[in-house]
């Protein structure tokens, strides 16, 4: 299988993408692409599409129009097989962990593990309590239920399964909304560190602005059912729309720019 | 991309032994060399280790991570234990690998198997005696309640009470009716069959007559009301539960009983009654049919017989039940839509018990009724 040398910039490529419920129209004509390597966050303001649109990309609502490519495949476009293959080089987090409740995180991790690479028994043991062991969270939580957990440990619980397979691609759907601050920083620094030792692509759905500014290489600004502004925060920052103003000029934008120049 | 396999080759050089590994060690080709790698690391316990990562393709988590286990089991301590021929990206991984080998635990110990058997059987004994301690004190919170409205009408809630009058009692009618002309008609059936043997066909009147009346109207009202509205109680409350509006309700000086339950139970009992008249109604009606089309009872026959034979007791004997299934089945509904408890699983579980225990009580009210009604000889 060769790849077209621009995929292999290009992880995802979104090309005029159009998504609607009913009447109500959400993305029009969007265009986005993610690098490979790098940490792409996208912000917008609430109903403006930001999960939604991680939905487009990753198969779980089809756009009315467009193409996302993804790997440099279409993803709508290709053969049932060729999805499987591409959903097992990504992994998502989804923003409640959504783990399987009849399950314990080691079994939850092992799911994908038994059903994609057909491997059971000790190495499947020994990869849950790999990925457990490097999201932080503690031997014991291995055979806890994720009733038994707080929010925190279920989104630890969620990336460890989502890390599952070894992904290239992580999605994560506003990883840091409901932890405390000290465990958002550390989910941050998880994220950062977990890209430079695995060397992930991660597109990150994220309101927060502590996090872009911690973790995102690039940032996209979802507003008026398209990506308004796309490159680094510094750039971003510039751009002059009063949405993006308000969002990094406000209290908590600046707050968080000074957290990260002190 | 053609997938190449995880290989490794041992050999020993001067004493130190060396794996060389090559291909692709990533998670989704080295599932066939995990067990030959482990037989290789415990029968190099405690020996000098070199691991030679030259030829090594692909390295993603799971591979470092079969490597630095090998590597740490064997490690004998000494210097002559190393890894070569990584790649920085690589080096970097094994490191950051290194710190993440502990085993975790997978599922939680439950015990003897005899004993958790007895465990649960213990407990679901102790369950049973003290959710029936709380059903009654819930019976009792309803009463008071009750009470406390009568003393101040004011606080009745009309609007609520007359929706679920609706959405409980009177939505059902068509498909009590329904079901209750059906099985009129089928009560029909039967006895035309076995009765014409005894050219007693117009007994088929009493059959239909006294059955549908005293137990089928009424039973077949109760359990379908218990299946559609007892667990939609559950239902709309339990997750009211779940979104905290109950205690919202609480904290704003709303008493859920007065403000959920009673309404709820008010409604019921009083649309029962009218639900297992109707009920009844039809079934006579699907069982008058059935005598005019296949037997030959005339309408005008049957109706003059039925009113000769089906004297007014067994009608109130139906009707009697009504009020008391109905509060039985609100009760509850609403009693379970009060435990439920945090998470969607609980509200799924507290609404089958909610069908499962209001059916059976139900059940064994009317079979309560049944012998009382046989000593008075009603």
């Amino acid at each position: 299988m060769t790849r077209a040398a621009h995929a292999i910039n290009h992880v995802i490529e979104v090309r005029g993408l159009s998504t609607q419920f009913g009447e109500a129209i959400v993305h029009d004509d969007l265009d986005l692409d993610v690098c490979a390597g790098e940490i792409l966050g996208v912000v917008g303001g609430s109903g403006t599409g930001k999960s939604v649109l991680m939905r487009a990309i990753i198969g779980l609502k089809r756009p009315s129009l467009g193409v996302v490519r993804v790997f440099g495949e279409d993803f709508y476009g290709v053969s049932g097989k060729v999805r499987l293959s591409i959903e097992r080089r990504w992994g998502v987090l989804f923003q409640g962990g959504a783990l399987f409740s009849s399950l314990t995180v080691a079994q939850n991790i092992m799911a994908p593990i038994r059903e994609h690479l057909k491997i059971e028994g000790e190495l499947a043991k020994d990869m849950a309590a790999l990925k457990i062991s490097m999201v932080g969270l503690p031997a014991e939580a291995g055979a806890k239920y994720p009733s038994e957990l707080s929010g925190g440990m279920r989104k630890r619980a969620g990336l460890a399964r989502a890390l599952a397979l070894d992904p290239e691609l992580v999605f994560l759907d506003e990883p840091t909304a409901g932890l405390d601050p000290i465990g958002a920083a550390r989910f941050d620094d998880l994220i950062s560190n977990l890209k430079e030792s695995l060397g992930l692509t991660v597109f990150m759905v994220t309101h927060d602005l502590d996090t872009l500014h911690a973790t995102c290489d690039r940032v996209a600004v979802l507003a008026e059912k398209r990506v308004i502004a796309c490159g680094p925060l510094d750039e971003v920052r510039q751009t002059d729309h009063p949405w993006v103003r308000e969002y990094f000029s406000g209290p908590r934008g600046r707050a968080a720019l000074a957290a990260k120049a002190g | 991309m053609a997938d190449s396999a995880a290989q490794f080759d041992t050999d020993i050089q001067k004493g130190i032994l060396r794996l060389i590994a090559h291909g692709d060690w990533r998670a989704r080709s080295v599932g066939p060399i995990d067990s030959r790698l482990r037989d290789f690391s415990d029968d190099s316990v405690g020996r000098d280790l070199v691991i030679d990562m030259t030829g090594i393709e692909r390295l993603d988590t799971t591979g470092a991570m079969l490597l630095q286990r090998t590597f740490f089991a064997c490690d004998s301590r000494t210097s002559a234990s190393k890894i070569v021929g990584a790649t920085d990206p690589q080096r970097a991984l094994m490191e950051q690998i290194q710190h993440h080998l502990a085993p975790c635990h997978i599922a939680p110990y439950h015990g003897n198997a005899f004993v958790v058997v007895l465990e649960r059987l213990g407990q679901a004994v102790a369950n049973t005696y003290y959710s029936a301690l709380e059903l009654m004190s819930f019976i009792g919170a309803v009463l008071a309640t009750f009470w406390k409205v009568v003393r101040q009408p004011s606080h009745f809630r009309w609007t609520s009470t007359v929706h679920h009058m609706e959405e409980a009692g009177l939505d059902a009618i068509p498909i009590v009716g329904l079901m209750s002309f059906l099985i009129g008609a089928v009560v029909a059936f039967m006895g035309a069959k076995i009765l014409s043997l005894f050219n007693a066909d117009i007994f088929t009147v009493e059959l239909v007559g006294i059955s549908v009346l005293r137990e089928f109207g009424v039973l077949l009202s109760a359990i379908l009301i218990a299946g559609r509205s007892g667990s939609a109680f559950t239902a709309q409350i339990g997750s009211m539960k779940i979104r905290e509006e109950i205690d919202a309700m609480r904290v704003l000086g709303l008493d859920p009983m007065e403000v959920l339950v009673l309404p709820r139970v008010i409604a019921l009992v009083v649309m029962l009654p009218i639900i297992a008249f109707i009920a009844a109604f039809l079934g006579v009606v699907g069982g008058a049919l059935v005598a005019a089309s296949a037997m030959d009872i005339s309408i005008a026959l049957f109706v003059a017989r039925f009113e000769e034979t089906i004297i007014l007791n067994h009608f109130w004997a139906g009707m009697i039940k009504a009020p008391f299934f109905a509060f039985v089945i609100a009760v509850i509904g609403c009693f379970q839509g009060m435990e439920v408890e945090g998470s969607a699983e609980s509200l799924g579980q507290r609404t089958t018990l909610s069908v499962v225990q209001a059916l059976f009580l139900v059940i064994v009210i009317d079979a309560f009724f049944a012998m009382f009604y046989l000593e008075i000889d009603f």
